[in-house]
């Protein structure tokens, strides 16, 4: 009989069918571990850019968000936005920021962990993760609606321009400003981590799941594992 | 967001472009007046515009070859004098766009150059003479920087005529750093030139002068009277003349005029001509002849071949006497130690042009309708061969048949030879007036099918002119394609602005072989006489866009002590001495009250945090004679004494934003 902790880490992989079938195993493992170096090395790479074109700019202004850090023409949109009272670029997500790489990290280590949960359970260590890059993105909706819509009003322009939540994705218009916002191969990497983690929770469900429904050494039903595919 | 919210967005960038609709309504509407729109041609139909116009159909191509439309570069840059604006002058070609003035001998009010900030008046004080500011040069010939005989973009040098003084600019920002006043002359002429690799700068003298500027009569001329050479040695990693590893060496009193260092073959050479060999003192107020005709007796004037490499040999032996504590190698010594020949060269030359390769030195006499071209070879044989007759003063002149190579008849007035690519020759003719391509012999023959060393075409312009500048045409590589020509008078080709009418630098097309070379361009110019210019192909020079940290100090190309970021402004009082730490960004100064008293002396560290091309903000002080230009990055430090009372507006005088009127600070100085 199965106690409570059986039942959360699920069957272990039997050792007898390994040999034959050896694929089948480790099929969750590999997309699980993808997931997880993807999310490692997406925290080297931009995950989300702003242009900024105006005939004053020729070469344009942009901002590159990495998960711990902005990058690109930080003090000179800077010292635009301080004309509409917005605050500086730095006093966004400064805590996200903080916590960007210990928190991919961990959920890294969830997705290693999901590895040994063959149970149902699986998926919720691994939720965080595949939730992970809507998550980034629904925080960086936060910050451009908190700061787009908190603006100084003593600020030069106040009285012209009013509170406004610049587009997360696509193209935008403010003043002589076009802004285009696009999502960068870091967050790509995030968002193919989600999928190896669903293909990697789907084969790692089609592996154990007959071991669950007959767990093994049930003389009545056995095991016809190959007869499954 | 809605519509209406993004009109209320555009609203005050819509008042910020107000100031620039009303200055193009108000232009447009001036030359409105002027024109109805019926008289207007179809867009689009060339034809009928230059029929309009009453073009030709030369004048379309010329305007094809030289039109630059809004945003595309130019392929040429040329560094020309300022003249006695004691400026440089930076135009950029085929489209003849003046781009920048550089501040050099005299103060520029548009660059901050001499009013308060440190990094200029140092400069400026470097070029006092005996003590006394002299706040103005006459600038003749800059000299681009070279490594291995071709510009590098590095550096460009000018003289100052008047006063004997040399200047550094530096061309990662256009700035001088540094003038060097020539403690034993009181004018010059022949300068600025470089040796190949830019390790000396040349600087020949011209009117005859007791050495260190004592007092002689003109009784005495040929004993006490002298003519110089002086070799700057030119340092790349401080980007400084060493004053104190440079030297001159003495020369008879004959007014040497310009000079040109040898190269390839004849690297380690330095060729100089002169005139006034007849030693003329003038005194046509009383009956002797003028000096223009005292100092054009004689048919033959000389050649001054300098040997550098053994000069400076005999120099760093410390053969040489301190005249007002500078180094020079004296006459006799240039003599024993064989450093100085002559060769006679026709009638009160002014060019004297090293050919690409270094084998021909080519003199124009000016009062001779030809050009004399050397053979570097020839005049080493003669040196070798020995036996020479001497000047009064004992300096071997080579034979002219032993030497000379050919002459090419030019025509009349012929002043500075400059080189195409092609084996073609430019000589600008003062007295026609006209620009000649002439082709060179020898190994030059076969680059072109005309005849070697004859005179191929004539170019008229307009008029007189003096030096010629062709692109890269004194390098060992020249590029041809463009030649401008520096016109001493404009006359009638533009409008009258009353007596004082502007300089004229032509532009010629050269592309072409034989007898082809239009003139293409006029560029009108009221600041100066530009005298001789160098052009640069333009993807040579490498400028900063802005400077390299915030906090830059241009004087020492090196971050300033005094670097002020934002955050860190402060105002501290020690006593009478007030010290201020403010930074400028778009559009504030902070701090924007200064409060101190009568009496107080006051140092201002001006920090521009900006880090956006051409977000320049200036510094303008009323009362106190302050007037700053500080680029992005750059920190600026002025001194004074506050000895007016009263309160005083400091503000931006470089518009820099929708919001640069209320870019403004006050000073309020307590009785």
């Amino acid at each position: 009989m199965a106690t409570s902790l059986e039942k959360i880490i699920g069957p272990r992989t039997p050792e007898e069918n390994l040999a034959e079938d050896r694929f089948r195993f480790r099929l969750p493992i590999i997309f699980f571990l993808i997931a997880a170096l993807l999310l490692i090395a997406s925290i080297f790479l931009p995950y989300w850019k702003m242009t900024l074109q105006a005939p004053q700019y020729p070469k344009g202004l942009s901002i590159t968000a990495y998960i711990n850090k902005l990058t690109g023409d930080v003090g000179e949109i800077d010292g635009l936005n301080h004309y509409i009272g917005m605050r500086p670029l730095a006093e966004a997500a400064q805590l996200e920021r903080s916590l960007s790489i210990a928190a991919v990290s961990v959920l890294s280590l969830l997705l290693v962990a999901a590895i040994f949960i063959h149970s149902k359970y699986a998926v919720l260590l691994a939720l965080p993760a595949i939730l992970y890059p809507f998550i980034f993105l629904g925080d960086m909706y936060f910050w451009l609606r908190n700061f787009g819509l908190n603006l100084d009003p003593t600020a030069p322009l106040s009285n012209a321009i009013k509170p406004f939540v610049p587009p997360i994705l696509g193209v935008g218009k403010l003043a002589q400003f076009v802004t285009i916002a696009q999502v960068q191969s870091g967050y790509y990497l995030a968002l193919m981590a989600s999928i190896s983690i669903l293909i990697g929770l789907y084969f790692q469900r089609r592996a154990y799941k007959p071991l669950i429904d007959s767990p093994a050494g049930s003389e009545d039903q056995p095991i016809a594992i190959t007869d499954l595919d | 967001m809605n519509l209406r919210t993004m009109k209320k967005y555009l609203l005050p960038f819509v008042l910020m472009a107000v100031v620039g609709f009303l200055l193009v309504t108000a232009c447009s509407g001036i030359g409105g007046d002027t024109e109805t729109p019926e008289s207007a041609a179809a867009p689009g139909d060339i034809n009928a515009i230059a029929a309009e116009r009453g073009l030709t159909p030369a004048d379309i191509e010329a305007a094809v070859k030289t039109y630059t439309p809004t945003g595309q570069h130019d392929e040429y840059i040329m560094f020309a004098s300022g003249g006695h604006s004691g400026q440089m002058l930076v135009i950029g070609m085929p489209s003849m766009r003046l781009l920048k003035l550089i501040g050099v001998f005299t103060p520029e009010p548009w660059q901050g150059w001499g009013y308060g900030a440190e990094s200029s008046m140092e400069v400026l004080e470097q070029g006092k003479i005996n003590g006394e500011e002299v706040l103005w040069g006459d600038t003749h010939h800059p000299a681009l920087s070279e490594t291995g005989g071709e510009y590098d973009g590095e550096w460009v040098f000018i003289n100052d005529k008047a006063n004997a003084r040399i200047a550094v600019i530096d061309l990662r920002d256009f700035e001088t750093k540094q003038i060097v006043k020539n403690p034993i002359a009181i004018n010059d002429h022949g300068g600025t030139m470089v040796t190949p690799d830019t390790e000396w700068i040349i600087e020949g003298g011209q009117y005859a002068a007791p050495l260190g500027w004592e007092y002689a009569s003109l009784a005495d001329y040929e004993e006490e009277y002298r003519g110089m050479v002086t070799f700057w040695k030119f340092d790349r990693e401080s980007g400084r003349i060493q004053t104190d590893q440079s030297f001159a060496i003495e020369l008879p009193p004959y007014w040497q005029d310009l000079c040109d260092a040898g190269k390839l073959v004849s690297e380690g050479w330095v060729f100089c001509n002169s005139f006034n060999t007849e030693m003329a003192t003038g005194g046509v107020e009383d009956g002797e002849p003028p000096f223009e005709a005292g100092a054009s007796q004689r048919d033959m004037d000389y050649m001054h071949i300098f040997n550098l490499d053994k000069a400076i040999e005999v120099f760093k032996a410390g053969q040489t006497e301190m005249v007002a504590d500078f180094p020079v190698i004296s006459l006799q010594t240039a003599i024993d130690e064989e450093l100085l020949y002559f060769a006679p060269e026709p009638k009160s030359p002014h060019g004297v042009d090293v050919s690409p390769g270094g084998d021909y030195m080519v003199v124009s006499g000016k009062l001779d309708p030809h050009v004399t071209i050397y053979s570097f070879e020839k005049i080493q044989s003669a040196i070798a061969a020995g036996g020479f007759e001497t000047d009064d003063y004992g300096i071997p002149i080579l034979d002219f048949d032993d030497v000379v190579e050919s002459q090419v008849e030019v025509g009349l007035g012929p002043l500075h030879t400059q080189f195409g690519p092609d084996g073609y020759a430019y000589t600008s003719l003062f007295l026609e007036p006209a620009v000649a391509r002439w082709t060179m012999g020898g190994p030059y023959a076969d680059l072109n099918d005309d005849e070697p060393w004859s005179l191929v075409t004539k170019t008229f312009i307009h008029y007189n002119v003096g030096h010629l500048a062709a692109a890269e045409g004194d390098t060992v590589s020249p590029d041809g394609k463009y030649l401008v020509s520096l016109n001493k008078w404009a006359i009638d080709r533009f409008q009258n602005v009353g007596p004082l009418v502007p300089q004229n630098l032509q532009l010629l097309d050269i592309s072409q072989p034989g007898t082809t070379m239009p003139l293409i361009d006029d560029m009108p110019l009221g600041i100066g006489e530009p005298h001789y210019a160098q052009i640069i192909k333009a993807d040579k020079l490498d400028p900063w866009e802005v400077y390299p940290e915030i906090g830059w100090n241009p004087a020492t190309q090196s971050l300033d002590p005094n670097a002020t970021l934002a955050g860190e402004e402060r105002i501290e009082r020690d006593g009478n001495n007030v010290e201020i730490w403010m930074t400028a960004v778009r559009s504030h100064f902070n701090p924007e009250h200064v409060e101190i008293n009568q009496g107080d002396h006051v140092i201002w560290h001006l920090t521009n945090v900006e880090r956006a091309y051409d977000a320049t903000h200036g510094f303008s002080l009323p009362g106190y004679n302050i007037n700053i230009s500080i680029e992005p990055g750059e920190t600026a430090t002025f001194e004074f004494d506050a000895t007016q009372d009263g309160v005083f507006t400091y503000y931006c005088s470089e518009f820099c934003s929708a919001l640069h009127l209320e870019m403004v600070g006050y000073m309020l100085v307590q009785p």
